[in-house]
């Protein structure tokens, strides 16, 4: 008890009332920091932009214009024209949909694959432990950027590509991290309660183990979506990711790149949308950490 | 500890092997066939059937994969990682020339991680909540945020462009002309440093405030026991563990940091070889990179747990 009047005076989040519930709990401490809520307003901000792209755009993102090449920022062009003369807050806003939707499919896959061989190896221990997380361990030891550019290197760029190789990187994270997850769990006495009334293992593993795995893994998923976005502009940004046209924030960075002391903001544009909306997937993560284990509040 | 050390040697080379089998593997069975890539490289428009096997027994590639496996590594141990398809050069030439570079960069980078990184964090968590703190706190997660390549691009043209205070890219041998080198360096560094720097900061903040709840530091502090004594003596020690797991990682971050940083200030390191060679489709290269890097990481996380070992006895007997 005195602990948790410690924890709470050193965090300074008030203490909360016996009896709510759990939802207004979480709200409580999730909207209480001032960083989180705009962490949460840029990114349904960047959904709804990246959903309704085509109505918001002033300009066609691909469409060249050679009478406007290189233009500064005007009223016409807001951020100003690349060197096909395209608009660069079209391209930006457009550029929002291909992020979104490599940081969404990946996610879900890295996220799909690696629950599943973290939840076996953590479940089932023994060999299958011993050659599911070392093959983790294996994956892990090359550096994502490094495993991307390899996949990159074999199968060529392209979105789908991309894809692959980013659910491969960000795998073995997922696996680790559930496989530590259901080694704890599985230790509770709920468990061996469910075993003592005959349970079968897939049973146990899906009603039991996973749904008490649930809030690390929505933490890590909130931060590995910045992270992949920021992966996929990596790779976009050394020309093996998205390939052009399509308008990616990374490869906007990159082919302004002749133009930096003559037409900066073409290139501190686009990295300054990618780093906003990074900014606030990690602040978002944080505040789910705080508000969904309270163990951790404050202090990370 | 002696035991301890075994297990995980051991287990430190199925890791190892487990890579080569990976990289082989990739290299072998994905779309992308060695052959077309020989072939293709020789510029040669034509190609019969038996000119494509003769090739393909020239290489060895007509053998059973396991056998082709082990020849392979056999090589591999040698130091020999196969020729260069573009430049018909052994591969190990032009990596182990470069290695030099990427590791100056990010010995660099890592020790200015660990040097700012570690006192900003301590120094944030025991005057937590106070105004440093918040400041040291945001900066830390801006810098875990910020896109490295687009930094250097800020940078460059703060520094180089705008101020003319800082050559605009490039690398020169500290040996032939260290004063330019250091020059260079500085941008470059600077962009490869803040993530360790931040994401250091962030780890060690929180690890000392969780060791500060402990009891042996209530009972430290009420002993009497100076403040520096108890920070550094006390806590530090004990909150080291999860930060020399970040060190560990910090290889495959520096070198992924790497791989961008040196593209965008055109340095001629192991990460610059690495999109050179994919966007050439010199094969050979990329996979040379891939198993130096992940050979360093390996016995890098084997020093890691070794150190774990010595800070906690605990672990040693799990």
């Amino acid at each position: 008890m005195a602990n948790r009047a410690l924890d709470i005076a050193e965090t300074g989040i008030a203490e909360i009332a016996p009896g709510i519930s759990e939802w207004r709990r979480f709200r409580r401490v999730f909207l209480s920091r001032g960083l989180v809520v705009f962490g949460m307003v840029v990114i349904l901000l960047f959904i709804f932009v990246a959903i309704f792209a085509p109505l918001i755009a002033p300009y066609d993102p691909n469409e060249p214009d050679l009478y406007n090449t290189l233009q500064n920022p005007t009223s016409a062009h807001w951020l100003g024209t690349d060197s096909l003369g395209r608009d660069t807050l079209s391209r930006i806003i457009f550029g929002s949909r291909t992020s979104l939707e490599i940081g969404l499919i990946v996610v879900f896959f890295a996220c799909v694959i690696g629950i599943t061989l973290g939840t076996i190896a953590g479940f089932y221990g023994g060999w299958i432990y011993v050659i599911i997380m070392r093959f983790v361990d294996a994956l892990m030891s090359f550096p994502m950027i490094l495993l991307a550019l390899v996949i990159a290197a074999l199968l060529g760029g392209g979105m789908k590509n991309v894809i692959i190789s980013l659910s491969i990187a960000l795998m073995p994270g997922y696996a680790r991290l559930m496989c530590g997850q259901v080694l704890s769990v599985k230790e509770n006495d709920y468990i061996l309660a469910a075993r003592g009334m005959g349970a079968s293992n897939l049973r146990m593993m899906l009603r039991h183990v996973v749904p008490n795995c649930v809030s690390p893994i929505i933490v890590q998923i909130t931060m590995m979506l910045g992270a992949t976005i920021l992966a996929e502009a990596g790779l976009s940004f050394l020309s093996i990711g998205i390939m052009p046209p399509t308008a990616a924030w990374g490869s906007m960075v990159s082919e302004a790149r002749d133009y930096l002391s003559t037409l900066p903001i073409l290139s501190f544009a686009p990295g300054l949308a990618l780093m906003l909306v990074v900014f606030a997937f990690n602040m978002v993560g944080d505040g789910l950490r705080d508000a969904l284990d309270p163990r951790l509040r404050g202090i990370l | 500890m002696i035991s301890f050390f075994i297990r995980r040697f051991i287990q430190s080379i199925l890791v190892l092997l487990i890579v080569t089998v990976l990289v082989f593997l990739a290299m072998r069975l994905l779309p992308g066939d060695p052959i077309r890539m020989i072939i293709t490289a020789s510029n040669t428009e034509s190609f019969t059937e038996e000119q494509i096997a003769q090739v393909r027994h020239e290489y060895g590639l007509d053998r059973p994969l396991i056998v082709q496996y082990f020849s392979w590594l056999n090589d591999l141990l040698q130091g020999d990682l196969g020729n260069s398809i573009l430049q018909k050069v052994p591969v190990s030439d032009e990596v182990f020339r470069r290695i030099p570079i990427t590791f100056h960069l990010g010995v660099l980078a890592f020790v200015i991680g660990i040097i700012i990184g570690i006192p900003l964090g301590i120094i944030s968590a025991v005057r937590r909540g106070t105004w440093l703190d918040t400041l040291v706190t945001t900066l830390a997660n801006l810098g875990i945020t910020v896109p490295a390549f687009w930094l250097g691009f800020l940078l460059i043209y703060a520094f180089a462009m705008y101020f003319r205070w800082l050559p605009v890219m490039g690398y020169t041998s500290p040996f032939t002309n260290f004063w330019l080198n250091t020059r260079e360096l500085i941008m470059p560094v600077f962009c490869l440093a803040l993530f360790p720097i931040a994401s250091i900061t962030r780890q060690t903040r929180s690890s000392m405030l969780e060791v500060m709840r402990q009891d042996y530091i209530r009972t430290a502090w009420s002993k009497g026991l100076q403040e520096r004594r108890v920070i550094i003596k006390h806590a530090l020690k004990n909150g080291l563990i999860p930060i020399v797991t970040l060190a560990g990682m910090g290889v495959p971050m520096i070198v992924g940091g790497a791989v961008l940083i040196e593209t965008v200030f055109n340095i001629p390191g192991m990460g610059r070889l690495a999109v050179t060679s994919v966007l050439n489709q010199d094969y050979p290269y990329v996979q040379g990179v891939v198993l130096i890097v992940s050979v360093a990481v390996v016995f890098i996380n084997f020093a890691v747990e070794l150190t774990y070992g010595w800070l906690d006895p605990r672990i040693r007997y799990n």
